[in-house]
C-alpha cells in the first residue's frame, strides 16, 4: 500500500510539478493555485481517490505571501489510502476554483471557507455565507479577526459590568 | 425586525424556480423553531401541493465558533470544548481530539486506558443510536419508542456519571490516557447493562420491524445510490445502508479495535428502513465490541508516563516540590507541542468524525479544524427530498441523523 | 375564609382570585416544544420514562409559540439565532415565563466568544436561571419548581 501511494505521489510530481511532504505518516502535496483542479481530477479518476474527506484552511497572519493555506484530504474508499493536498494562497483576493464539479460535497464547504476565511471559490453555484448571518462583517476565522471576548463577572465588578449590559425588557 | 416571511425569502429568491415567482408554487418556512428539524434547522420548502420540488438547508443557527474559540485556550483546556460540538458523541469527540494530540506529539496510550475508551465510545454510540431511535420514531407518529429508548439511555449515562461525575459532558479522556481510572462498580455496572440490553432491542424490533404504520412511512423513501453516497460525501450508518462497506474501525483500525471481533452491517435496500436496521444492528455489533472489551480488559495504569505532556500522579505532590512546580506549569500554561499538522480521524455514530490539528509550537493550537460527519450527511437531504412529500421529509431529516451542534460547531 | 362556617357545608371552597388564578397557572403550564444545543437532550430525558416532568403539569409540549406560555431555552443562543428567539417570544400570549436552561443560556457559559449571545437576558426577560453544563434533569425540575414558587406570589395588580 505504501508503495502505490509512492507511486501515485511520482507520478503526480512529474506531471504537474507538486511538491511532496511527508509528517507523521500522512503524505502532502503541496501544490499551486491554478493546478489544484487537474490534480483532483487525476486523484480521483485515474487513482480512486472519490472521497473529498476535508476541505478547509488555515490563516498564517501577519505572513502575507502566502497568507492562507486551503487544506484538501482526498480518500481512497478501495485502497483505504488518504492524500493531503496544501495550497498557498496570497492575502490579496485569495481565489481558487471551485471542486463542486468533482466532489458535490465541496459545495458547503467552499460556502463555509468563504463565510470563514473570505476564500473567494471561481465558479461556484451559489457562493453565499453559511454559518454567520447574512448581513455580517468579517470572516471570524482569520487571524486578525477578534474573538469577542467579553469581561466575565466576578464579585468585585459585577456591579460596575451589570450596569451595561443590555438587558431586554418586556 | 424583518417579517419572517420576508426575511425568508428575500435572502434565497435566486435559488427557487421561476414558478415560485410567479406564484404557482408555494414557499414554506421549516424552523428553525420546528418540532421535527431536531434542533435549529431551517429549511425552505418549494411545494407543489404536497411535493417537495425543492429544499434549501439554512444552517449556522448553533454556529459557536468552537474552533476560533479552541484556538485561544491551551490544549488541555480546549477539550472541554469538544464535548459539545456534537452533543450525543461527547466520548467520540474527547477520542478524535486527544487521537490528534497523541498522534503530534508521539504520546502512548497505555493498554488499559485505550480498551476503556473503546468500552466508553461504543456505549456512547448506543446512546446516540438510541436517541436517534426515539426522535425519528417520535416525527413518525409512535411516541412509546421514545420513553423506551430513553429509558435505556438513562443506564449509560449513569455509567458516564459513575466514571466521571457528570452525565453528558465527561471530558474524560485527556491527551494520553484517561483523566483517572473507571472505579470498581463500573465492571459490575457494564456487565448489567450487556445483560439487560439485547432483551430490549428484541423489544424495539417487535415494535417496529413489522408495524405496517412504520414500514409505510421508511419503506422505498430516500433512496442513495452507493455512488451518489459517495460524491457527496455521506459516511457512517447513511453510507452502509447504501451498501458500501466502510467502517474506519475495521479498515484504519485506531485504539485496538484490530483485537476485538465484530461485523459492519450493511444492506442493499439503501432506504430509509434499511437505515434503520443498519443503525439496530450496529447496536448490537456494538454491544459485542463491548462484552469482548470487558473480559479482556487489562491492568496497569491509565495515563501515559510522559511527564512533558502529562502532570505527574496527585500522590507525588505532597513530597516532591518539582512535581508541584511541573503540576503548576501544565495547568498555567499548558503543554508545548510539537510544530506541524496532523489529522485523526474516527467513527462516530454518524460517521467519520476526523480534526485536522495544526500546531506552531506554542502551548495553544493553531488552527483545529473538526471534519463532521452531520455536515455532509446533511447536504444530501434536498437531494432526497426532492420529489417526496412534506411528510416524508419528515422521515428523511429523521433518518438522516444529524446533530446541529455538529454542523455549525 | 369565614364564610365556609357561615354557610355550613354548600361543597364549596372559598379563596381569593388571586390565589385561584396562580394556582390555575401553575399546574397548566405549557412549555414550548422548542430545543436549541445539548440542554434539549437533557430536557428531553427530563421529560422521559425516569424523571417524569408531566408529575408538575408539564407534559403538553407545545410545538407553536402561540399556544405555550413557558419558554425554555434550553442551549446556547447565537446571534443568528436570537432575531427568531424573540419573535417566539413576542408571539407568545400573556401571561408568559422563561426559564434559562444551562449554562450557556444564562450567561454565555464556557463560549466567551463572537457568535454566543452572553446570556439570554440580553434579548428577553428571564424568570428563572437553572446552572450547569448541561444542568441534570432533577435540576430543571427544580427551576421549575422554583417558578411554580414565583408564580403563585404574583400579585393581582400585575395582571389585571
Amino acid at each position: 500500500m505504501e508503495n502505490e501511494l509512492q507511486n501515485i505521489v511520482s507520478v503526480l510530481v512529474e506531471r504537474f510539478d507538486v511538491e511532496p511532504k511527508e509528517f507523521r505518516g500522512q503524505t502532502s502535496l503541496i501544490v499551486s493555485p491554478e493546478k489544484i483542479f487537474e490534480v483532483c481530477q487525476s486523484l480521483r479518476d485515474e487513482h480512486g481517490f472519490t472521497w473529498l474527506e476535508v476541505l478547509t484552511a488555515v490563516d498564517y497572519w501577519p505572513q502575507q505571501e502566502p497568507r492562507f493555506h486551503v487544506i484538501y484530504f482526498l480518500y481512497s474508499i478501495d485502497k483505504s489510502m488518504r492524500m493531503g493536498l496544501r495550497v498557498p494562497l496570497p492575502s490579496v483576493s485569495p481565489t481558487l476554483p471551485t471542486l463542486v464539479e468533482l466532489f458535490a460535497n465541496a459545495n458547503w464547504r467552499e460556502r463555509e471557507l468563504w463565510d470563514m476565511f473570505g476564500i473567494h471559490f471561481d465558479g461556484h453555484p451559489d457562493l453565499r455565507r453559511i454559518l454567520m448571518p447574512h448581513d455580517w462583517q468579517g470572516h471570524p476565522l482569520r487571524k486578525d479577526y477578534p474573538l469577542g471576548y467579553e469581561e466575565v463577572q466576578f464579585t468585585f465588578n459585577a456591579e460596575e459590568i451589570d450596569r451595561d449590559k443590555p438587558y431586554a425588557k418586556e | 425586525m424583518l417579517d419572517q416571511s420576508e426575511f425568508a425569502f428575500n435572502e434565497l429568491r435566486h435559488l427557487v424556480t421561476d414558478r415560485a415567482i410567479e406564484g404557482e408554487t408555494m414557499l414554506l418556512n421549516m424552523g428553525p423553531q420546528h418540532p421535527s428539524t431536531h434542533g435549529v434547522l431551517r429549511l425552505l420548502l418549494e411545494l407543489d401541493g404536497e411535493v417537495v420540488v425543492n429544499c434549501f438547508p439554512d444552517i449556522g443557527f448553533l454556529h459557536t465558533g468552537i474552533e476560533k474559540n479552541m484556538e485561544a485556550k491551551s490544549y488541555e483546556k480546549a477539550a472541554v470544548m469538544t464535548d459539545r460540538l456534537d452533543y450525543l458523541n461527547n466520548l467520540g469527540n474527547n477520542l478524535v481530539y486527544c487521537m490528534a494530540i497523541e498522534k503530534l506529539a508521539e504520546l502512548d496510550v497505555p493498554i488499559r486506558a485505550q480498551a476503556i475508551r473503546v468500552i466508553l465510545t461504543e456505549l456512547q454510540r448506543i446512546a446516540s443510536h438510541l436517541v436517534w431511535l426515539g426522535t425519528h420514531t417520535l416525527d413518525l407518529a409512535a411516541i412509546s419508542m421514545f420513553w423506551y429508548t430513553f429509558r435505556e439511555r438513562e443506564l449509560i449515562l449513569d455509567i458516564n456519571e459513575m466514571v466521571s461525575g457528570q452525565r453528558m459532558m465527561t471530558t474524560y479522556f485527556r491527551p494520553g490516557g484517561l483523566w483517572r481510572d473507571v472505579p470498581v462498580e463500573f465492571e459490575d455496572a457494564v456487565r448489567d447493562f450487556i445483560r439487560i440490553f439485547p432483551k430490549r432491542i428484541t423489544e424495539y424490533e417487535a415494535m417496529l420491524n413489522e408495524n405496517p404504520i412504520f414500514l409505510e412511512r421508511t419503506k422505498g423513501i430516500g433512496v442513495i445510490k452507493p455512488e451518489d453516497a459517495i460524491h457527496w460525501g455521506v459516511t457512517g450508518p447513511m453510507l452502509r445502508a447504501s451498501g458500501v462497506d466502510f467502517d474506519l474501525r475495521k479498515v484504519d483500525p485506531y485504539m485496538g479495535y484490530e483485537q476485538y471481533e465484530f461485523d459492519v452491517p450493511t444492506h442493499t435496500d439503501s432506504d430509509t428502513y434499511a437505515r434503520y436496521l443498519v443503525r439496530v444492528e450496529e447496536m448490537r455489533q456494538s454491544l459485542r465490541i463491548v462484552e469482548q472489551a470487558l473480559d479482556k480488559l487489562p491492568y496497569g495504569p491509565v495515563r501515559s508516563n510522559n511527564r512533558k505532556y502529562v502532570p505527574p500522579p496527585r500522590s507525588e505532590l505532597g513530597t516532591s516540590m518539582e512535581a508541584v512546580i511541573h503540576h503548576f506549569k501544565l495547568w498555567t500554561d499548558g503543554f508545548e507541542m510539537p510544530e506541524g499538522s496532523v489529522y485523526a480521524a474516527a467513527e462516530s455514530p454518524r460517521g467519520v468524525l476526523g480534526v485536522y490539528l495544526e500546531s506552531d509550537g506554542s502551548t495553544k493550537p493553531h488552527r483545529v479544524h473538526w471534519r463532521t460527519p452531520s455536515f455532509d450527511n446533511l447536504q444530501m437531504l434536498p437531494v432526497l427530498a426532492k420529489g417526496h412529500l412534506v411528510a416524508d421529509l419528515v422521515a428523511l431529516v429523521g433518518t438522516t441523523d444529524f446533530v446541529l451542534g455538529d454542523i455549525d460547531r | 375564609m369565614g364564610i365556609e362556617q357561615k354557610a355550613g357545608d354548600l361543597g364549596a371552597v372559598t379563596m381569593r382570585l388571586e390565589q385561584a388564578v396562580n394556582w390555575a397557572r401553575t399546574y397548566a403550564m405549557w412549555p414550548m416544544l422548542f430545543g436549541l444545543a445539548c440542554c434539549a437532550i437533557e430536557m428531553m430525558a427530563g421529560q422521559a420514562a425516569k424523571h417524569d416532568m408531566s408529575r408538575f403539569g408539564m407534559e403538553l409540549m407545545r410545538a407553536t409559540p402561540r399556544q405555550s406560555d413557558l419558554m425554555i431555552i434550553s442551549g446556547r443562543v447565537t446571534r443568528k439565532m436570537a432575531p427568531v428567539l424573540r419573535l417566539l417570544y413576542d408571539q407568545m400570549p400573556d401571561p408568559k415565563w422563561v426559564v434559562s436552561m444551562g449554562d450557556c443560556a444564562s450567561c454565555g457559559g464556557i463560549f466567551n466568544n463572537y457568535a454566543i449571545v452572553q446570556g439570554v437576558d440580553e434579548i428577553m426577560p428571564v424568570d428563572v436561571y437553572v446552572a450547569g453544563c448541561p444542568p441534570r434533569p432533577e435540576a430543571l425540575v427544580h427551576g421549575i419548581l422554583t417558578l411554580h414558587e414565583k408564580v403563585r406570589g404574583e400579585k393581582i395588580k400585575t395582571w389585571a
